[in-house]
């Protein structure tokens, strides 16, 4: 439950939003308010300080492109967002390199540009569905987005940096920093091959706009397939290294049991670990949601969204009887192998309940599990989705 | 492998350019209205969790769970080792035990 008495004082800052903009999430203490920031549409706030916001799900039906003012927001420290002053600003580039780099927006944008649509998914994108639940950010389904990305490739300016023989990672760092002495300052890196895969991309442009402030404002990396953890928002150091990085949030935090399926039986501590890396292949119904009545004199329309980690969606199916027969939906327009996908079918529903569960499967042959897997810190949530509707 | 990424032309990026603003962004979050709920030891948890994030953080966390107390000693142990809270063996037991009775059950 909420706490009463500070939904109480909200309502005094927020008199109409606080009393009548509240959602529950499909778990147990799911109430959050949907809250309305500067340069966004309400969201739902799944904390203050730092800011974590959900994107609402009915967004996804809206189509395959997430509104920049609905996209979600995820930080990792207090003083977010940072105090950005785009004259001043400067992307360092130093460490194994020939030559450090001090480069202004008017320098990266000067050199070729290049965009591409990709979805960006938090790790913990679901954890409140987590069963048995685990700590940590408690969110639904809305921790993800698809948007069209412009900048320029990481692998451009390296190379006009020069990274020496040696170099194995690269760290990025952005302008966001603990505010008291304590946590440990957010940092992630990548291998120096898939640093130099020529789409790894640093970004100032999102939808076509300026990226908003709480989406990394001025320069965000973009890492197509990967999970948000590595997408350094604000991002103003890139340091290339001759040893793999070392910190909280490479060696502790954000790591997957080291298996295929990157999950450990309910409960049990994982024997080994790696950092957590690509997306696994989801879908969502996107247009119904739970106890939604449909008409059963007429075909019901069933649409939505499927992605993963760069494959590409060969194949969506819908079942209808628990997953003993499937049915193939339509697929959308392709707008890339890293984006939302939609989709579309017609099903035709005698009166009744029905649990309606969608599965996706990519060019590689990946598929979503039947039963949830888990691991400690509820990341990679890809089991087949259902929603429970009614034909009347 | 490169599908779907193509060149901009000058004249986007251009525009893009034009768009953006020259003076510091400013900011302007929402006010903060989260309260931990009062308790013994909410003295303490209010002056040691709320430096570093809003009260949301801690109510928010699943409620029932089979061994709250585990649960609660091992946040507070994350945020002492990972997190540098300043905080003694006895000051963190009292947050522990204050967490477990606000938001154990």
């Amino acid at each position: 439950m909420i706490d009463r008495r500070s939904l109480a004082v909200g309502m005094l800052a927020a008199p109409i939003l606080a009393r009548a903009d509240t959602v529950t999430l499909p778990f147990g203490n799911g109430e959050r308010p949907l809250v309305r920031y500067p340069g966004k549409r309400p969201l739902i706030r799944l904390t203050t300080r730092p800011p974590q916001l959900e994107t609402p799900f009915a967004v996804f039906d809206e189509g395959p492109i997430t509104p920049a003012d609905a996209f979600f927001v995820r930080y990792h420290l207090a003083g977010a967002p940072p105090l950005v002053d785009p004259e001043t600003f400067r992307l360092q580039v130093g460490g194994h390199v020939a030559t450090e780099l001090s480069l202004s927006l008017d320098d990266l944008k000067r050199l070729p540009a290049v965009e591409f649509v990709a979805v960006n998914q938090c790790s913990g994108n679901s954890r409140g569905l987590s069963t048995p639940r685990v700590g940590g950010g408690q969110a639904g389904n809305g921790l993800m987005g698809n948007a069209r990305w412009t900048g320029v490739p990481l692998k451009a300016v390296l190379a006009r940096a020069g990274v020496k023989a040696g170099a194995v990672q690269v760290e990025f760092a952005g302008l966001d920093k603990p505010v008291v002495a304590g946590p440990p300052p957010f940092a992630k890196a990548l291998d120096i091959d898939h640093a130099q895969d020529g789409e790894v991309m640093l970004a100032w442009a999102m939808n076509s706009r300026p990226l908003p402030v709480l989406n990394g404002y001025p320069l965000r990396l973009v890492v197509p397939g990967w999970y948000g953890t590595y997408w350094v928002k604000h991002l103003s150091e890139i340091t290339v290294l001759d040893q793999p990085l070392d910190n909280f949030w490479m060696s502790t935090a954000y790591r997957v049991p080291d298996n295929d399926c990157h999950c450990v039986a309910p409960g049990a501590a994982p024997a080994k670990t790696l950092p957590i890396s690509r997306l696994d292949v989801r879908s969502f119904i996107t247009n119904l949601s739970a106890g939604a009545k449909a008409p059963a004199s007429r075909p019901l329309l069933v649409r939505g969204i499927a992605f993963d980690g760069g494959s590409g969606i060969a194949k969506v199916e819908i079942s209808s009887d628990g997953g003993a027969a499937w049915t193939e939906a339509s697929l959308g327009p392709d707008l890339g192998r890293y984006a939302f996908r939609m989709w579309t079918t017609r099903l035709r529903l005698p009166p009744g309940a029905y649990g309606l569960k969608v599965r996706a499967t990519t060019r590689s042959g990946e598929t979503q599990p039947s039963e949830s897997r888990w691991n400690p810190a509820g990341y990679m949530r890809n089991v087949i989705e259902t929603v429970w509707v009614e034909s009347i | 492998m490169r599908a779907g990424i193509a060149a901009l032309t000058t004249s986007f990026a251009t525009a893009l350019a034009v768009g953006a603003p020259a003076a510091p962004v400013r900011y302007e979050a929402p006010p903060e209205t989260a309260r931990l709920a009062p308790g013994e030891g909410s003295d303490l948890a209010q002056a040691h969790c709320l430096v570093c994030h809003s009260a949301d953080y801690v109510i928010t966390q699943p409620r029932g769970l089979p061994n709250p107390t585990a649960f609660w000693t091992a946040e507070v142990a994350k945020m002492r080792k990972a997190y540098g809270a300043q905080l003694t063996d006895e000051e963190s037991a009292k947050i522990v035990a204050y967490l477990v009775a606000a938001y154990g059950k």
